[in-house]
């Protein structure tokens, strides 16, 4: 199983514009990838619901897993796109 | 005339004239006994069938609008009804035996709990999860989803009476007049429908059992509803009102009266999407600060409101801006206060009487408000609701004064304000006459309360006679009074109030040129002519044709 752990660069956490960005690209992935904090359940990454759940906030270690061909490559986009503030980024895509 | 159905009639609250098809805001259905499921597999595909629809529906509505921050909540929302958790949990819940609509109440249930266990920002979501949840239940029982409808053509809305909660959704595109069957003249029907410029008529009973889809011709002048009319008679009354109001429109600058005598005419807004509406206007007369603060579980920190505050100071730079601090409790409860034991809310503690328990929420605000000044060219005033004594007057006054402001005002809102005018005039530098609640707290009368519109007309000669003691009291001290209720945007009544010694008048700013143009049209002594007829008026129907 492929992992990462990444900390959480957006301002507002995983929570508004940015965990609809992460959920969407997660939804984009050809793999299952799931997210947890701690060492809480994990949850699907392409779950809106669970992963506003995680109450995850800046700053806050999160962990991404997934398993088959391309997890890899799935798992360092993700993990990048935690990694950035995506709050400060106004929505170049709107 | 026409054959077909008499007209309905209702008191006319926001003057034009438009029609279309009557529908109605939708209720949330309630969740009917559960049935047993013959065919579970398809049972399954029509609930997670109704999940799609308000994900479909959400979108549309999102694709429609052109406001960024609107945009991106419906986008989150639909999302979040997207969830392929939803679904599954859905399946699941048909599989073990349960019908569509409780299937997928049960599946909203879930994740409810855990929202409103997390606390913060996801138990402010929960509210967001009720309402999908109530769509796609709605959906699944064959029924409209709930709220204001968003058929994608023009329509006149109909309710009970619009709740603020409602308006959120209104999309001025489609909707072009509002009927309700309660409300009065101060309702939040009223004043929405003057904020957007929509003619509206207000209890007016019999409209709610008008079919769905009925064309009306609704005129917020006369407050009559035609039912059943002609689709080309619905187009020619719209024309013609249109050519009165470009008429009305073509006046402009600063208000004055025939002979020059100046009164501002200014603008009421709720946040910096309202300032468009102010354009014509020689400033802000109300900023009401609530809008803020609605739906928080936490107040909003000194950066967010000083940033909300530049927003509008800095637009409306070199000229005034009346800022109102926060007006909460009553019929504007606030989650983060808690107040919910009170057993008569507008009597209690609301206002400025907030800052007895919450006083840093005042002093925050103030701060945030200097700040903001600051940092822009704008007359920055800032005034208080709900004061009663030259003592909560002063003190208010201190606050502003200690946080380098320099103009401190308060509402009058309370018959003992009025009374007291002068007392007050000496410790703050103007007044603002809130007639709507002005209304209610003189007459005792709810400003909800259709049954009692009557006594909240701002004809009656008691509420009159109140403001004629502001203005004396003004014009005694040499300062500022006005009126930023909806009082002001009545075009018949501004040169009544001008005669009362009102030195400005603040509305949405839709009314604005309807009123310029009143004003235009008299004199100063003719104005204070008017004033007398209304005051000695016994009724306001008296006084209205004794002043036209």
């Amino acid at each position: 199983m492929a992992t990462r752990t990444v900390t959480v660069g957006s301002a507002s956490g995983l929570h508004a514009r940015p965990a609809a960005l992460f959920v969407a690209a997660a939804a984009a992935q050809p793999v299952r990838v799931t997210i947890r904090t701690g060492e809480k359940r994990p949850v699907p990454a392409n779950s809106m619901l669970s992963v506003l759940s995680l109450g995850a906030r800046r700053g806050t270690e999160v962990v991404i897993e997934a398993e088959g061909e391309g997890a890899d490559a799935a798992l360092d986009a993700l993990a990048e796109l935690l990694a950035r503030d995506l709050d400060a980024e106004e929505s170049a895509d709107a | 005339m026409p054959d077909g159905p008499a007209p309905l009639r209702g008191i006319g609250v926001s003057p034009g004239v438009a029609g279309g098809p009557l529908l109605r805001v939708a209720e949330v259905p309630a969740l009917p006994a559960p049935v047993a499921v013959a065919d579970p597999a398809s049972e399954a595909d029509r609930a997670v069938a109704a999940l799609h629809e308000v994900v479909a529906e959400l979108t549309r509505r999102a694709d429609r609008s052109g406001e960024k921050t609107l945009v991106d909540v419906l986008r989150a929302q639909a999302m979040m009804a997207d969830d392929p958790v939803l679904s599954d949990a859905v399946r699941e819940n048909v599989a073990a035996g349960m019908d569509g609509p409780h299937a997928v109440d049960a599946a909203f249930a879930t994740h409810r709990a855990a929202f409103e266990a997390a606390g913060g920002y996801l138990a402010e979501r929960v509210a967001d999860l009720d309402d999908l949840r109530n769509r796609a239940v709605a959906v699944c029982l064959g029924r409209p989803m709930p709220g204001v409808p968003s058929p994608g053509h023009r329509y006149v809305l109909t309710a009970r009476d619009l709740a603020p909660a409602d308006t959120v959704d209104l999309d001025p595109e489609q909707v072009v007049a509002l009927v309700t069957e309660d409300g009065g003249p101060t309702s939040h029907t009223a004043i929405l429908a003057r904020a957007l410029g929509l003619p509206a008529v207000v209890a007016c009973p019999g409209v709610r059992d008008l079919a769905e889809g009925t064309t009306v011709l609704v005129d917020g002048d006369t407050g009559a509803v035609g039912v059943d009319v002609d689709p080309a008679e619905v187009a020619a009354a719209e024309a013609v009102d249109r050519d009165r109001l470009t008429a009305v429109a073509a006046t402009s600058g600063p208000g004055r009266t025939a002979d020059g005598h100046a009164v501002a005419l200014l603008a009421n807004i709720g946040s910096a999407r309202d300032l468009g509406a102010a354009d014509g206007a020689e400033g802000v007369g109300l900023f009401r600060t609530e809008l803020l603060f609605l739906d928080r579980t936490r107040e909003p920190d000194l950066a967010e409101q000083a940033e909300a505050y530049r927003a509008v100071f800095a637009a409306m730079s070199g000229r005034r801006v009346v800022i109102r601090t926060l007006d909460a409790g009553a019929d504007k409860p606030l989650p983060f206060l808690h107040q919910t034991d009170e057993p008569n809310p507008a009597l209690g503690v609301r206002g400025l009487r907030l800052v007895r328990q919450r006083p840093e929420l005042l002093h925050t605000q103030l701060a945030a408000i200097a700040r903001a000044a600051e940092q822009t060219g704008a007359d920055v005033w800032v005034m208080a609701p709900m004061v009663s004594t030259r003592a909560e007057a002063a003190e208010f006054a201190d606050a502003v004064y200690a946080v380098g402001l320099p103009k401190a005002g308060v509402m009058v809102e309370v018959p003992a304000a009025a009374l007291r005018a002068g007392q007050l005039l000496q410790v703050v530098d103007f007044l603002s006459i809130g007639t709507n609640d002005l209304s209610q707290y003189t007459f005792a009368a709810d400003r909800q309360s259709g049954v009692l519109a009557e006594l909240l007309d701002p004809w009656q000669p008691a509420l009159l006679r109140l403001v004629a003691e502001v203005g004396a009291a003004g014009r005694a001290a040499g300062k500022p009074v006005g009126i930023c209720g909806e009082a002001a945007a009545d075009p018949l009544l501004a040169p009544v109030l001008t005669g009362l010694g009102m030195t400005s008048l603040s509305m949405s700013g839709r009314a604005l040129p309807r009123v310029r143009a009143a004003l235009a049209g008299r004199t100063y002594p003719d104005c204070e002519r008017v004033a007398r007829l209304a005051l000695d008026a016994d009724d306001p129907e008296q006084a209205r044709k004794a002043v036209a």
